[in-house]
């Protein structure tokens, strides 16, 4: 007898449901009003027009349309707003999802194949949701002599690093989750993590071609580290300080790229091994090692660490950008606002309609968006393009790579924008 | 009393916290149909003992109970991308002990269909040495470019890959109407897109520096072990059994055999692609010197009966001097039938080769070998 799939019947299905109605709201009354209420207690609420924002507040746009706008400008000031839409989680995911979809397709055309077609009608746009429900509706099995409680959170801890990272990038003046003095070195106390959460995963699963996966992952990330950060230091010392909005800011001329290329040469080729990608995919080299530290993951457990890999991804290349591409930096291209609907409202024929709270996002951020995220898909297809080319480098190849030729290469990067300092050109008190 | 002994991947061994061991395969996606038992020391391999026979299915014993005209279809099973050249052997034993002599244009037609499948079949093999190293590229582009030679051959034969085709006797139908200019046509596009593959994977300097001084296989102990075909060639011998003991028509055509001295994992990857050349080369040639009309098939009695003696024939496949020993007892069946086939004969050198490389070496030179895990077993 089959216990995994009764015989469904949707009326049997709500009619339970409907049997269980009073125990479903009344434990939702216990658990979940005060729940609210406390995140609503701790939670900083804005202010507009002399009133707190609360959710009776909130609600009062019903009422009065005309509240709607600033209701909604409001919210996007709270940090919830900008730990979860924008520019944190879900902008990143956003990407993310889009990454995942032009890596497939460009990889078929490049592979003289189709890729993702049937699903979604069009070119197959909804392949990753379906994936996603896949991942989500399968079995999670743990190996029996798996570290049970460290196995289960290292895919949580791996996208909670990621999402970490997404939270230090900023996208426009002012857009950042976390604008810190020091964010360059979170920047690095959170890329120092990942071989940690790893070599975790690896060693909790307690089986041998993870084992073997996750130190590769160790030697891989470990020795790529040193010659991200020492690449990374060229442009700190150009604009003497390790916040990363000012780094982008301080490149409204020109972008430090051209000044520092090996830096930003060294940075990209440690970002694909600190990326697990082709031709650094070591740790999930598959005709070695199965799927590496990923072997034993199942289900959405795999799921996560998979959107881990892509918010990384994400960061990643938003941190080229900011760094040696300009940030939001660009000339500008989105039109302005049309003034005069603040001042004489829309004629909705014979009814002029008079909006406050215009313009919601000002010129400059629409316009560092659009730089941003343009430069960003830039560096992200790069960093998809190696996957089409290149085999897979071998490990003591790999090692070689980064602790003879990227370190040197990043020492002369430093030392150039020392001479660049020092010779006046640029930095503070420099010519440009 | 001594303890029995156990063959060395199932012995109990004395405990070394070093050493790890590890199971490729059967089921693991650098392995195929068999299992690699793998020692390793850190990255470093030191012993190593490969274990066939996953897919055993009794061919040669199969092969005993059936006349010469139905041994056919299943003596093609083991390799079905190589359908003709592991039936090519056993053809041209069986028509020896029959007695039967074939005409011209069958020559040239088996010719043609068995370099055709060689290209099919070295495609296949090259497109897993390509994922292998982790080259997806690779995997896709053989893959897709094995369709023009697969559907001429279906235009041959009538099926794509198990063509069942050569027969005692000669070949099952002649050729279609039109087919020279189709496979002339066919022919020189796919040599004009394998020459591509080398920008894309066999100048590739990640690939070389992977594969270059890796698992070296010296003149000598290519010899000693007895390895044949691509794997033979790659170490500096210049071997071939079209040219040395040529069957059919292989006399007369113009074509030569491909020889690297360095005998490591991208000299033994290299050479099966530079067959593929001189294969179109062949059917080019083949095509031309080809008689134009007349009988491809001798006309065989039901159940025919072999003569009263023994018959060793062997051809060049895919992956090397492929022979096949049959007996007969002057009766419609085989007494015996035995396939000597290319695939172990590779696998044997296989420890040599591993003890002492890195991990990430197993992948490149164990498909370098040129091993198809189901011939092995038969």
């Amino acid at each position: 007898m089959s216990v995994i799939a009764p015989n469904f019947k949707l009326s049997e299905f709500i009619k339970s449901i409907l049997d269980n109605a009073f125990w479903i709201l009344l434990i939702m009354a216990l658990i979940g009003i005060p729940a609210v209420q406390v995140i609503l207690f701790y939670m900083e609420m804005p202010v507009i027009g002399g009133e707190l924002l609360t959710p009776f507040l909130a609600l009062t746009w019903i009422a009065d349309p005309s509240r709607t706008l600033p209701i909604i400008k409001a919210f996007m000031t709270t940090d919830l707003f900008r730990i979860a839409a924008f520019p944190g989680f879900g902008f990143a995911a956003l990407i993310a999802a889009g990454t995942i979809f032009v890596e497939r397709k460009m990889l078929a055309k490049l592979q003289l194949r189709v890729g993702p077609f049937y699903c979604g009608k069009i070119e197959g746009i909804l392949q990753l949701m379906g994936d996603g429900l896949k991942l989500i509706s399968k079995e999670i099995i743990i190996p029996a002599k798996a570290d049970k409680p460290l196995f289960w959170a290292a895919p949580v801890m791996f996208v909670a690093t990621a999402a970490a990272f997404v939270a230090l990038i900023p996208v426009t003046p002012g857009w950042v989750v976390a604008d810190l003095d020091v964010g360059l070195l979170a920047v690095f106390a959170v890329i120092g993590f990942f071989p940690i959460i790893t070599i975790l995963s690896a060693w909790a699963a307690n089986s041998k071609f993870p084992f073997i996966g996750g130190i590769r992952a160790l030697f891989q990330m470990v020795s790529f580290e040193i010659p991200l950060i020492l690449s990374l230091l060229g442009a700190v010392i150009l604009t003497g300080t390790l916040n990363l909005s000012e780094i982008a800011a301080s490149q409204s001329n020109f972008p430090w790229i051209i000044f520092l290329p090996i830096g930003a040469i060294v940075f990209f080729i440690t970002m694909l091994a600190e990326l697990e990608r082709i031709p650094f995919d070591l740790p999930e080299a598959e005709s070695e090692i199965v799927a590496g530290w990923l072997t034993e993951l199942s289900g959405m457990m795999y799921g996560l660490v998979q959107l881990g890999t892509y918010l990384k991804l994400y960061a990643f290349a938003a941190l080229f950008v900011v760094i040696f591409l300009g940030g939001w930096n660009g000339p500008m291209i989105w039109p302005p606002f049309p003034e005069e609907i603040i001042t004489e409202g829309i004629e909705l024929g014979p009814v002029t309609a008079n909006i406050p709270g215009l313009p919601v996002f000002s010129q400059e951020m629409l316009n560092g968006v659009v730089w941003f995220v343009l430069k960003t898909v830039g560096v992200i297809f790069f960093i998809l393009l190696p996957r089409g080319v290149f085999p897979r480098i071998r490990v003591d190849l790999l090692l070689d790579l980064g602790w003879k030729k990227l370190i040197g290469l990043a020492f002369v990067n430093i030392f150039i924008a020392l001479g660049l300092l020092y010779a006046g050109i640029l930095g503070p008190g420099g010519i440009f | 009393m001594s303890t029995p002994t156990l063959p060395p991947g199932l012995a109990i061994q004395k405990a070394d916290e070093r050493i790890m061991t590890l199971n490729v395969g059967p089921q693991h996606p650098g392995s195929g149909h068999m299992r690699i038992i793998v020692q390793i020391d850190g990255d470093y391999i030191v012993a190593c003992d490969p274990d066939p026979g996953y897919v055993h299915r009794g061919e040669e014993k199969m092969a005993e109970y059936r006349n010469y005209v139905l041994n056919i279809p299943h003596l093609e099973r083991p390799v079905i991308h190589d359908s003709c050249n592991i039936l090519y052997p056993y053809v041209l034993g069986a028509e020896e002990l029959l007695g039967l002599e074939i005409t011209e244009r069958a020559k040239y037609v088996r010719v043609i269909a068995s370099e055709l499948n060689r290209c099919v079949y070295t495609m296949y093999w090259l497109a897993i040495y390509g994922i292998f190293l982790g080259h997806s590229t690779m995997f896709m582009w053989p893959a897709g470019d094995r369709e023009l030679l697969i559907d001429l051959l279906e235009k041959m034969t009538g099926a794509r890959v198990t063509h069942s085709y050569f027969i005692p006797g000669g070949i099952r139908n002649d050729l279609p109407a039109n087919f020279e200019d189709v496979c002339l046509r066919q022919v020189n596009y796919f040599e004009k897109r394998i020459k591509e593959y080398a920008d894309v994977f066999y100048d590739n300097p990640i690939l070389l520096s992977r594969t270059e001084k890796t698992g070296i296989l010296t003149r000598e102990n290519a010899i000693r072990l007895g390895t044949t075909g691509s794997v033979l060639r790659a170490s500096g011998v210049d071997y071939d059994v079209r040219k040395k003991e040529p069957y059919d028509v292989y006399d007369e055509l113009d074509f030569q055999t491909n020889v690297m001295k360095s005998g490591d994992s991208y000299a033994r990857s290299r050479i099966p692609w530079l067959d593929m050349m001189e294969s179109c080369r062949i059917i080019r040639d083949a095509l031309q010197k080809m008689p134009k009309s007349g009988s491809v098939r001798v006309k065989l009695k039901p159940n025919p009966k072999g003569a009263i003696g023994s018959v060793y024939k062997r051809i060049e496949s895919g992956r090397g001097a492929l022979g096949c020993y049959i007996v007969s007892d002057k009766k419609a069946e085989p007494y015996r039938v035995k396939l000597s086939v290319p695939s172990f004969r590779n696998l044997i050198a296989l420890p040599h080769l591993l003890i002492g490389e890195k991990l990430g070496n197993m992948p490149s030179v164990y498909w370098s070998l040129n091993y198809w895990p189901v011939e092995a077993d038969r």
